[in-house]
């Protein structure tokens, strides 16, 4: 933690454990808690054009969190980014509080979706890079996180096998995979998506020089998947 | 006489020229009709394939961005198969679309009961801020998807068939028509029954409403009818009956009143053949209708429930 001239709090990775012990308690995370952190924070700290003041324009980049369970990492980088306040996390969870154990679009600023039922963030992600496209904004870049174990879902293949052939360059997919899916994707993640005519890079989930790298490779023509190895869920 | 489908994709198109807005998303069925729309506007009508999740799924992600999109495939494959994504990607999301089908309640019979949906408006009916509209006739079917195009951002269901009456309507988008004034019960016709309803009933002394948009349900036009008609109500509609049974109970609910819900049955026929066969089976031919009506209307009310 920093303080900058203005006397407001900057927040690091280092803060990220602390933030998350708001919502649970906990002065340690387990795997599971912290699986999505690292490419959280890469994503939100160096790839992602967005900040809190640029939330409502339309040429900001767009991230779904397509994977909604454990929403702690993701809550406790928005705070850290400022686009909530710090003092919402104690209230995780509860009646009165807007951080559910599944996000909500309508109630957290800068949550592009809600989330929750797996398997629908790829396929509004492949909207909303299909919308993009369509007004002419070739800037912007859509980004979707999902968990290995939400490839189960057939809805995502809907989406991987249009937006190959469709050639949605400005689509990008996190896969964060911590070996949690009962029946592993045969061939593996990456293979899935190549087949379908995706640029796609395989890198260790906590290595934050490697997933920079990975997130920012450029993918001319197609859309791109980073697969994010974290720790076992179940090691 | 065309169909109401025949006017979708036209009409469409000329609102995709016209309003930089307009997407229009497809899986496979009805992409023929669209193929000048996507040559003039590639980038805003698109066909993901055989892919209903990612259909609806997708019109929400164009939504988020500024878009109003248009999604058409068959009833069954736009409401049943992909309903979670109608709940959550429009719903839960906040955002909007207008969903319009073909193929209504058995337009196909010889299609069978896979391309049947008797329960479209009943599903809608579980979530919150949709718009219903049920045209009855090609021409009211153009002005309807024009209203719901320009309604904003929202949750609009337009619910094409090949049924039509012979004549189409002045519509508002919003009230009910009285067609014929009587002294003697309300029946509400939704969408092409009117005729139908209007042979069943000639020669009684009913009121006929027709719906054209039956949610939100005009509450306020069927209070107004009941206060000369009274207040028997048999409503026809062509799908599950019963659906909009309980609109009519609240728009009633403070006054004594009987109700009879009018529809498809909800047992299958198992049958193929033709639309009318299964309108005469689902008791909604002109004959069905009169003997069911007549019934009805013929039954007095029993004194314990007038008290």
């Amino acid at each position: 933690m920093t303080i900058t001239a203005d006397g407001l709090r900057a927040y690091g990775y280092d803060d990220l454990p602390g933030l998350m012990s708001l919502m649970t308690g906990d002065e340690k995370h387990g795997p599971a808690a912290t699986s999505t952190l690292d490419v959280l924070w890469v994503l939100y700290d160096r790839v992602l054009r967005v900040t809190p003041e640029l939330r409502d324009d339309t040429g900001r980049d767009r991230f779904l969190l397509s994977k909604g369970h454990g929403p702690m990492a993701y809550y406790a980088v928005l705070a850290a980014k400022g686009f909530l306040p710090v003092d919402w996390l104690p209230g995780f969870g509860s009646y009165d509080s807007p951080l559910g154990h599944h996000p909500d679009r309508v109630l957290v600023p800068g949550a592009e979706i809600a989330s929750g039922s797996l398997g629908h963030g790829l396929p509004i992600g492949v909207g909303s890079a299909l919308g993009l496209r369509a007004q002419g904004l070739s800037g912007p870049a859509v980004w979707v996180l999902i968990g290995d174990a939400e490839l189960d879902e057939g809805s995502n293949h809907e989406a991987i096998a249009f937006a190959g052939p469709a050639g949605l360059e400005r689509l990008h997919t996190v896969v964060v995979d911590n070996s949690s899916a009962s029946h592993a994707l045969p061939g593996g993640i990456a293979a899935r998506f190549e087949a379908a005519g995706w640029s796609a890079v395989t890198v260790d989930g906590r290595d934050h020089e490697a997933l920079y790298a990975a997130c920012t490779a450029a993918h001319p023509g197609r859309p791109h998947v980073v697969v994010a190895r974290v720790e076992p869920k179940n090691a | 006489m065309d169909t109401m489908r025949d006017r979708f994709a036209p009409v469409v198109t000329r609102l995709l020229d016209e309003d930089p807005r307009v997407a229009v998303l497809l899986a496979e069925i009805g992409k023929d009709a669209f193929g000048e729309a996507i040559a003039r506007h590639p980038d805003r009508v698109v066909n993901v394939g055989i892919r209903e999740q990612l259909l609806v799924g997708a019109a929400a992600g164009m939504a988020l961005t500024g878009l109003r999109p248009v999604v058409h495939t068959f009833a069954s494959f736009l409401v049943e198969r992909p309903f979670e994504q109608v709940k959550l990607d429009l719903g839960h999301q906040d955002t909007g679309a207008v969903l319009v089908s073909a193929a209504a309640s058995f337009d196909w019979p010889a299609g069978g009961f896979t391309h049947m949906a008797p329960g479209d408006v009943a599903l809608l009916d579980t979530l919150d801020g949709w718009t219903v509209h049920v045209p009855g006739h090609p021409d009211e079917a153009e002005t309807l998807l024009r209203r719901a195009v320009a309604a904003g951002d929202d949750k609009v269901y337009v619910r094409l068939s090949v049924q039509s009456n012979r004549q189409g309507a002045a519509l508002d988008g919003e009230r009910f028509l009285t067609v014929r004034e009587g002294r003697s019960g309300v029946v509400v016709a939704v969408g092409p029954v009117l005729d139908a309803v209007l042979a069943a009933t000639e020669g009684l002394d009913t009121t006929v409403l027709y719906a054209t948009t039956v949610r939100p349900f005009d509450a306020a036009g069927l209070r107004r009818a009941t206060e000369a008609a009274g207040t028997d109500v048999v409503l026809v509609e062509p799908y599950l009956a019963g659906t909009s049974v309980a609109a009519v109970n609240d728009a009633l609910a403070d006054v004594p009143h009987r109700v009879l819900g009018l529809g498809v049955g909800r047992r299958e026929l198992r049958r193929y053949g033709t639309f009318e066969e299964h309108a005469a089976a689902h008791g909604l031919d002109a004959h069905g209708l009169r003997e069911r009506i007549g019934r009805f209307a013929g039954t007095p009310r029993r004194e314990s429930a007038r008290a």
